[in-house]
């Protein structure tokens, strides 16, 4: 074993980010993200569904046939998903239905997959279920950063709760109607991403193509 | 029928699943870096939402919803929470089944559409273009003619990328925002263009 548990917990976080690095799990990270309170609770979904089916996972990995893998994954992850489905009808049906075909879709969310694959097929429950959940909280940090913000200066509020009075209501803050439309998101975390490689320069992609200067004659 | 088309304007251009749902973002960000293999990925996805649209549609009116086993005897028998993993048995295996189909029949479409078959199975687009059939409570035809459109939309918006991409390449874009956050800005610039159609109403 190469690597500690506390690594396997925390290098998610800002160093192999799997949003922001391993372009795991944008989808929902874009469309949940324009308040604070849903974004909050479509991490802890994505954390308990990514630890839990890593650890099934890993607990099967020596009797389940290389050739139907990704069927047996699918079932496992599904299964926990209904089961996450049906306590946010119970317990919290508002945020459920503001979260409509996105909680359905942590099915499909890469980052389950894509953790069960690459790790949970190759390492011990425990290790597979501490890899899970450092990669739902590196996707939730991703989320809660970018619900911050657009919650913030979308709405002058977080978590519902007024912070900044807006224009409207009598006091100060014109609020970025923007950040609170679809696009915007898109580029929240297209500067999250910017900021962090300019913060760990290591982890920029190379350029295709070199721009030459020429010297002029 | 006008509904039908009015249906078909809105899922390709006003709710776009790529750009207005952030639906099958993962492979949008991944596979648009050339025109080619984007249509390429971008028909299979089309081919894949038009079959697996309406066929879950029947498994919902036929076997899920509250009463629909009645033809069985079972009128009482609610099976709407089985809803997630049937749906996403029947896109795993329709994907399966299409993959063994071409490579028997056509296999010069194999060959060009092999690769991204396996990829369309994890592909949220699709399996989101399911559950929205099934909030929206869409019979055979709008569900037929939503699946069909909804991955015209997919396949337009990834072409669409993937050109901007290929020119983007040459432009002198700062160190960190290089690949991968570039990308996600033209994808934010682009998701605004198609917004202007959300005012249209046939």
């Amino acid at each position: 074993m190469s690597q500690t548990r506390r690594e396997l917990l925390v290098d998610p976080l800002v160093d192999n980010n799997p949003i922001t690095l391993q372009v795991l799990g944008i989808c929902s990270s874009l469309a949940v993200t324009s308040s604070l309170k849903v974004a909050l609770v479509m991490a802890i979904a994505v954390t308990l569904v990514t630890a839990f089916s890593s650890m099934f996972i890993s607990m099967l990995r020596n009797h389940i046939p290389s050739s139907i893998r990704i069927i047996v994954q699918m079932v496992i992850i599904a299964s926990l998903v209904i089961v996450v489905d049906q306590l946010l009808k119970a317990y919290a049906f508002e945020i459920s239905k503001t979260l409509s075909v996105f909680v359905g879709l942590i099915i499909t969310n890469c980052i389950v997959m894509g953790r069960a694959e690459a790790f949970a097929m190759k390492n011990p429950p425990i290790d597979s279920f501490i890899d899970g959940i450092g990669n739902g909280l590196g996707y939730g940090f991703i989320l809660m950063l970018v619900g911050i913000i657009r919650e913030l200066f979308g709405s002058g509020s977080l978590f519902g709760v007024t912070l900044l009075q807006t224009v409207n209501n009598g006091g100060w803050y014109v609020p970025n109607g923007l950040l609170l439309l679809p696009p915007s998101a898109f580029f929240v975390i297209g500067l999250l991403i910017w900021a962090f490689r300019t913060w760990k320069p290591e982890q920029a992609e190379e350029r295709e193509y070199k721009i030459q200067t020429v010297e002029a004659h | 029928m006008e509904g039908l088309i009015a249906l078909a304007v809105k899922a390709v251009f006003v709710e776009n699943l790529a750009l207005s749902f952030f639906l099958g973002m993962c492979t949008f960000i991944a596979v648009s870096k050339k025109i080619g293999t984007a249509i390429g990925l971008g028909i299979s996805v089309m081919i894949v939402q038009a079959i697996t649209v309406p066929a879950n549609n029947l498994l919902l009116t036929y076997l899920l919803k509250p009463g629909a086993l009645a033809w069985a005897g079972f009128p009482d028998v609610d099976l709407t929470f089985l809803g997630l993993i049937s749906y996403i048995g029947v896109i795993a295996a329709i994907v399966q089944i299409l993959e063994m189909f071409l490579d028997k029949y056509m296999p010069a479409l194999y060959n060009a559409l092999g690769i991204f078959l396996p990829l369309i199975t994890v592909n949220c687009a699709i399996l989101g273009g399911s559950l929205f059939m099934v909030e929206r409570d869409y019979d055979f035809a709008q569900a037929t003619t939503y699946g069909i459109s909804s991955g015209l939309g997919w396949a337009l918006a990834i072409t669409a990328m993937a050109g901007v991409r290929e020119k983007l390449k040459y432009s002198d874009v700062p160190d960190g925002l290089q690949g991968l956050g570039i990308t996600f800005i033209t994808a934010g610039l682009m998701a605004m263009a198609f917004m202007s159609f959300s005012g249209v109403k046939l």
